[in-house]
């Protein structure tokens, strides 16, 4: 949050923030917690390592012996890639990959737009009941998703919208929105009052406001939530079971690669190439945007 | 279990060079399919599909948990329906069925068609309301080509439900036919035999037998299909049933019998575990892996079912005079033949006339024999199966076993026990069992166990 204040140049002290910052750069450089960091880094990465070595052997090899065996007589092979992407029998990979898409971007947007607007009233617009009904949200949280599954189902049963993608898009948004509001909200409570005071002397209305003032200054709060959600989506394997059913219409990569190991397990080999497939994507959301996701990680935790 | 009903390909490559006993299709039926998909559809004498109607622009939907590479062979006998009647049929395979059929059930969002590989899951289905009776045409065909037991698996309350499906065979032990050749052993042909012949092996220094029972959240598994084929063999069918239905509690001297003469081999350090360890070690290998050490000859004797043939590797000749093969684990005496086995049922959830056409079509020895001639490690218990259609040597013997009118087949008990039982506490006592718990304690945790 630091940069958000610093660029908006508002009343925040700089002198204070940065002698902290120094005191706290000081006590993070000493030689040992490097060294604790790069231990804890090499740990953290070896079982992915792992997987991406594996992914590499033949199906013999992976079967019979450990990955780590594989530096005393390395053959490299593309058979498992291959036989992950084009799957004899079945379709390959490749067009769970679209479906997943098709289901993340909209299971993205949808509760992004629905939550601020709703973080916006809760923040800034005064109307009766405000803090029990943000309370009332925040508890929904508490709801496991389990629960929900099958009540929801029937309803979709009923609105005839089921093994469509609507399905999917409905549940990840209803799952994500009470955390979204929730974020968003604090980050714009964050926001100075002076600012949205200033805009309404100047004749701004609460579309104007929201459009011109807030939504720049909240651009990374928005990125940070994304990225979220995003992965979240990507990874999910129990909404896409329940609402997609298994068929390779609106079934997601993860739905696929659950079943890529075949009816007893016996193709397990495949699994460390399907799932590093899988992973390209969040990979790359993760690396484009990963200046905000730290700073998301830090909203959560310091608000509220 | 999904884990132990169906029969896998061995190689889904294999399939192609199967030469057909039907001519190969011709006509593409507006699929999308490659070149090598198509030339797999067999082509049909359309005049047997003529009952059947025009179904032009129907779709019947089939969830099931057999997924890749099985499933091939499933949409590929499904070919000759669609091409005849212009239905189209949707599969869905899922890993996780056995749960989200229930989901999907009890949401109103069924399937038109589930391939169910357990009776007791059958029940649960049925008692959600939303699955529908059998046509009667289906019944008939029933009636014509299964036993009466098959179709008692699939009737809850006196209605029957759904035509079986496939059908695989437990009761086998596997082997190694060169071995057996050149130390001059016999296949047993009871169960003293099989003790004098474990003995035999096990006075050369070598342990016969190899186990494994780790398998996840189901380990232990693989002890209920040896304990459930030693209750069969020492006391026989009829009490086998009241043992499955508790009419006799599971912890009654008969059912700690079996379970002791289980212990017999599994349990005796002489024995076990060949290859691969001691008696503890039974516990932590994967079911996958156990029989493995009979290709290394560390190993002699493996009881698994039919379907372990996929876990050999490529190459292996599963074959009576090849690498691997399984002979039939013998009942107490020459004369009595229990077979104990799994199989799926096709159970509906919509009496719309298509999917009763395509049930239909699923009950007939026509489906059968294209099932069985596409498929590579499958085979049903349909008596119009016609051997010749099975490829490889140990789906004949289990469909000569099926089809043997000496045998009496066993549905898989701890598939038809109630959940807490047959998918809970059977496996894990048993799997304590093995780590050293006693027999009694077994038997008494399980009764306990038992829903009230």
């Amino acid at each position: 949050m630091t940069a958000t204040d610093t660029s908006l140049s508002t009343t925040t002290p700089v002198t204070k923030g940065s002698g902290i910052s120094a005191r706290a750069r000081k006590r993070l450089t000493s030689p040992w917690a490097s060294l604790a960091a790069v231990v804890i880094a090499v740990l953290w990465t070896l079982p992915t390592f792992g997987l991406a070595v594996s992914s590499l052997r033949p199906e013999r090899e992976i079967k019979t012996t450990g990955w780590w065996t594989f530096f005393r007589d390395p053959t490299i092979t593309l058979d498992n890639y291959r036989a992950v992407l084009s799957a004899e029998g079945s379709e390959g990979l490749g067009s769970f990959f679209v479906n997943s898409f098709v289901i993340t971007i909209p299971s993205v947007i949808i509760p992004i737009c629905l939550a601020l607007l709703a973080a916006y009233a809760f923040a800034w617009i005064r109307f009766p009941g405000r803090s029990v009904l943000f309370v009332a949200v925040f508890a929904l949280q508490i709801v496991p998703i389990q629960v929900t599954l099958i009540p929801l189902l029937t309803l979709y049963v009923k609105a005839d919208i089921v093994g469509s993608f609507w399905t999917i898009w409905l549940s990840h948004s209803i799952f994500a929105l009470p955390l979204a509001i929730f974020l968003l909200h604090n980050f714009m409570r964050d926001i100075p009052p002076g600012l949205l005071e200033a805009a309404r002397i100047d004749g701004a209305g609460h579309r104007q406001i929201f459009f011109r003032v807030l939504l720049p200054l909240l651009t990374p709060a928005v990125a940070a939530f994304a990225i979220f959600q995003f992965l979240w989506v990507w990874n999910d394997l129990l909404v896409a079971l329940t609402f997609a059913g298994g068929g390779s219409e609106v079934a997601p990569i993860t739905v696929a690669l659950a079943n890529l190991s075949g009816t007893r397990g016996t193709a397990w080999h495949l699994l460390s190439a399907g799932a590093f497939v899988s992973i390209i994507v969040p990979v790359v959301v993760f690396l484009l945007l990963q200046r905000y996701f730290v700073r998301g990680l830090l909203a959560g935790g310091l608000k509220g | 279990m999904r884990l132990r009903v169906t029969t896998p390909n061995l190689t889904a490559a294999s399939v192609g060079a199967l030469s057909l006993t039907l001519v190969l299709a011709g006509c593409g039926g507006g699929s999308t399919d490659s070149d090598d998909r198509a030339a797999n559809a067999p082509k049909v004498d359309c005049t047997q599909f003529t009952q059947y109607g025009d179904l032009k622009g129907k779709t019947i939907t089939v969830y099931t948990g057999i997924v890749t590479p099985e499933d091939k062979a499933y949409t590929d006998s499904y070919k000759p329906f669609e091409e005849c009647t212009g239905a189209t049929v949707k599969y869905e395979g899922d890993k996780a069925f056995e749960t989200q059929i229930l989901v999907r059930a009890k949401a109103g969002n069924p399937p038109d068609l589930a391939i169910v590989p357990q009776p007791g899951l059958l029940r649960q289905l049925v008692e959600t309301g939303r699955a529908v009776e059998a046509p009667a045409e289906v019944a008939a065909n029933v009636d014509k080509f299964w036993g009466a037991d098959w179709k008692a698996y699939a009737t809850v309350d006196g209605k029957f439900y759904g035509a079986p499906s496939g059908a695989s065979i437990k009761s086998l032990v596997w082997y190694s036919p060169s071995e057996f050749k050149d130390n001059g052993y016999e296949v047993p042909k009871t169960l003293d035999q099989l003790i004098q012949l474990s003995d035999k092996i096990a006075a050369t220094g070598k342990k016969p037998w190899c186990a494994g029972i780790s398998s996840g959240e189901a380990t232990g598994w693989p002890i209920t299909d040896w304990m459930e084929d030693m209750m069969l063999r020492l006391h026989g069918p009829e009490t086998y049933d009241k043992w499955v239905n508790h009419e006799i509690p599971f912890n009654s001297p008969e059912s700690a019998a079996a379970l002791d003469e289980v212990g017999k081999y599994l349990k005796n350090a002489d024995y076990v575990n060949g290859g691969l360890g001691d008696v503890k070690s039974i516990a932590t290998t994967t079911f996958q892996d156990a029989g493995l050490p009979i290709l290394e000859g560390t190993c002699s004797l493996h009881r698994q079912a039919s379907f372990y043939a996929a876990n050999f590797p490529a190459g292996t000749r599963v074959a009576e005079d090849g690498d691997v093969f399984a002979f039939y684990l013998p009942g107490k005496d020459e004369s009595a033949k229990p077979l104990l086995g799994g199989g799926e049922f096709n159970l509906a959830f919509s009496d719309r006339p298509e999917v009763k056409a395509f049930q239909t079509y699923l009950s007939t020895d026509t489906w059968a024999n294209i099932k069985a001639s596409v498929s590579q490690g499958w085979v049903t218990a349909n008596k119009g199966l016609d051997v010749s259609n099975v490829s490889n040597s140990i789906d004949k013997l289990a469909a000569e076993l099926l089809a043997d009118p000496n045998s009496v087949f066993r549905f898989d008990g701890s598939d038809q026990m109630p959940g807490a039982v047959g998918s809970n506490a059977f496996w894990k006592q048993s799997t304590s069992w093995i780590t050293g718990q006693s027999t009694k304690q077994t038997v008494d945790n399980i009764e306990a166990a038992w829903p009230k």
